[in-house]
């Protein structure tokens, strides 16, 4: 049976219009990116595709996406001026749009952010689903499939026998449960990576212990979005 | 364990075997379901009032224009204008339903209720029914349960969303939890606050959904208003014990029918109704981007 409706979704959620899969769903896809890049990022582009490459000036999503990279949450009242926000933080971005992907959900974004301070970069691809629900389906060309509405792990690792057990493992020792799991070799590197949906927080101790195992290159944590 | 909304005829036989008020069953499935605490689920329903109210406010305040250009200060418009065709109350509620409307349109917060496209409705019914009325806050709360469970039964054998049933799910919905709000709120029983949700379908079905270049503007701010209307009118009816004939089930089981033969060009689609005449489509063309890049025919590759 499906799950039930809270009442808060017949009176809710709070949010900035016009539409949920135009504004929450928006910011919320760039709040995921700007966690996968690990710092807020000084250069932003921003690739609308199919149905949204033509509405997006129209619903708001324009403002909706640099107001996510600012770390707004959905019902913030700024998101309207995000565009004036974004010059005092030191965010430049362009957008382009891409009318015809038919591979792609209708509502899809890519974004490629930089960050000229920290020397990183990262580009992710998301879907707003409606009703403010995001998939984050790509980052840096690994396919992936998290909503973050839990906490996601991506750890780049090499290939080594027994590693996806080995951290399954170190997860549960934190008394996490496993919602998803999804490794992906088809990316640029030569490296695995892993993407790990757990239904409640990881400790910093584990993370800094799969910081410091000898074959994972890189852990980063994203702790879920509201 | 908890009422779990599956339709209205259980409800109602709930209320009458316990006695319980219609919002306690509400109450009562958001704690069994979702494990909250009355605590927060009243704290919550707070927060949505205030919200609701703070929408209300800053769409007859504040300067309300879309970047479409179609929604330009039309609350503040009619809150101004020097003609009453009816009674101040009413122009009143319009003016609040549109305001609230436009916050949505013009980019604020708003509560979905129980979608953005319908979020003028509650506000502007419960604001103008507490303002005459002179209710508490609390009584308001507990008409906002009231709407709650009426809009999960719909959403269990209908839909809320006007791409699933047309704008009939959407603003008929809002107008249906509006009018048995006011009907809890002003003392009325049980049977006639569900008469009230029935005969409010009843006003309400057949309703597409045909958005102007596919934004929530045009019809979406007027209708929010007539749906506020609709919601009073209901509940007048109601409240003086008029049988609505068809139980409210049924009216429910209609939308949901209505909402499922209606063709996808009337489901948000702005490809039929107001969204494929003339002059939508000339605002289409200023409204919607032009300079995109389309990529090389997949198909021929
Ligand atoms: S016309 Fe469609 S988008 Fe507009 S309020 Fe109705 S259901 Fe919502």
């Amino acid at each position: 049976m499906a799950e039930k409706s809270s009442i808060f979704d017949m009176i809710g959620p709070v949010m900035i219009g016009p539409s949920s899969s135009h504004t929450a769903g928006v910011v919320r896809i760039a709040r995921a990116a700007i966690r996968v890049l690990g710092s807020q990022p000084t250069h932003a582009t921003i690739t609308f595709y199919n149905s949204f490459a033509r509405t997006y000036e129209g619903h708001g999503s324009d403002r909706a996406i640099v107001a996510g990279l600012l770390d707004y949450p959905t019902d913030d009242k700024r998101i309207r001026e995000s565009f004036d926000h974004a010059k005092e933080a030191g965010l430049n971005f362009t957008f382009q749009g891409v009318g015809n992907a038919s591979t792609m959900h209708p509502n899809t974004i890519r974004l490629e952010l930089r960050d000229e301070r920290a020397g990183t970069q990262v580009e992710v691809i998301g879907q707003s689903r409606g009703g403010g629900v995001i998939r984050i389906v790509e980052v840096d060309g690994f396919p992936c499939d998290f909503s973050a509405a839990l906490h996601t792990l991506i750890i780049d690792a090499d290939d080594v026998k027994g590693s996806i057990a080995f951290i399954a493992d170190v997860i549960a020792h934190d008394d996490c449960n496993i919602a998803t799991m999804n490794v992906s070799r088809q990316g640029k590197n030569q490296v695995a990576r892993q993407f790990i949906e757990i239904d409640s927080p990881l400790t910093e101790l584990s993370l800094q212990y799969l910081r410091h195992l000898r074959w994972v290159h890189q852990v980063r944590y994203i702790p879920a979005i509201d | 364990m908890s009422l779990l909304f599956t339709d209205f005829a259980s409800w109602q036989q709930h209320c009458a075997q316990t006695g319980e008020p219609l919002w306690q069953p509400v109450l009562n499935y958001e704690m069994e379901q979702k494990g909250r605490s009355e605590e927060a689920i009243w704290d919550g329903l707070q927060r949505a009032y205030d919200v609701m109210r703070d929408a209300v406010h800053t769409g007859l305040s504040e300067n309300m224009t879309s970047r479409s250009g179609m929604i330009n200060n039309g609350a503040k418009k009619v809150a101004a204008s020097p003609v009453t065709v009816l009674s101040p109350e009413f122009k009143q509620l319009i003016t609040r339903a549109l305001g609230a409307k436009e916050v949505n349109s013009c980019m604020g917060r708003v509560v979905a209720a129980p979608t953005a496209g319908a979020s003028g409705i509650l506000p502007g019914v419960l604001v103008t029914l507490q303002d005459l009325h002179k209710l508490e806050d609390r009584s308001i709360l507990e008409g906002l349960l009231v709407a709650a469970g009426i809009a999960l039964i719909i959403e269990q054998n209908a839909s809320l969303a006007g791409a699933v049933g047309g704008c009939q799910a959407e603003t008929g919905s809002a107008a249906a939890m509006g009018a048995g709000a006011i009907v809890y709120c002003l003392g009325g029983s049980v049977d006639q606050a569900l008469a009230a949700v029935a005969i409010t379908i009843q006003c309400m079905l057949g309703l597409v959904c045909d958005p102007v270049a596919g934004l929530v503007e045009v019809p979406c701010v007027v209708r929010n208003a007539s749906a506020a209307a609709i919601a009073f009118s209901s509940a007048q009816i109601a409240i003086a014990g008029v049988d609505p004939v068809i139980p409210v089930d049924q009216c429910v089981a209609a939308l949901g029918e209505v909402g499922e033969s209606m063709e996808t060009r009337y489901k948000e689609t702005a490809l039929g109704g107001l969204a494929n005449t003339p002059r939508a489509r000339q605002i289409e063309q200023k409204v919607l981007i032009q300079d995109i890049q389309i990529l090389p025919d997949e198909a021929q590759m």
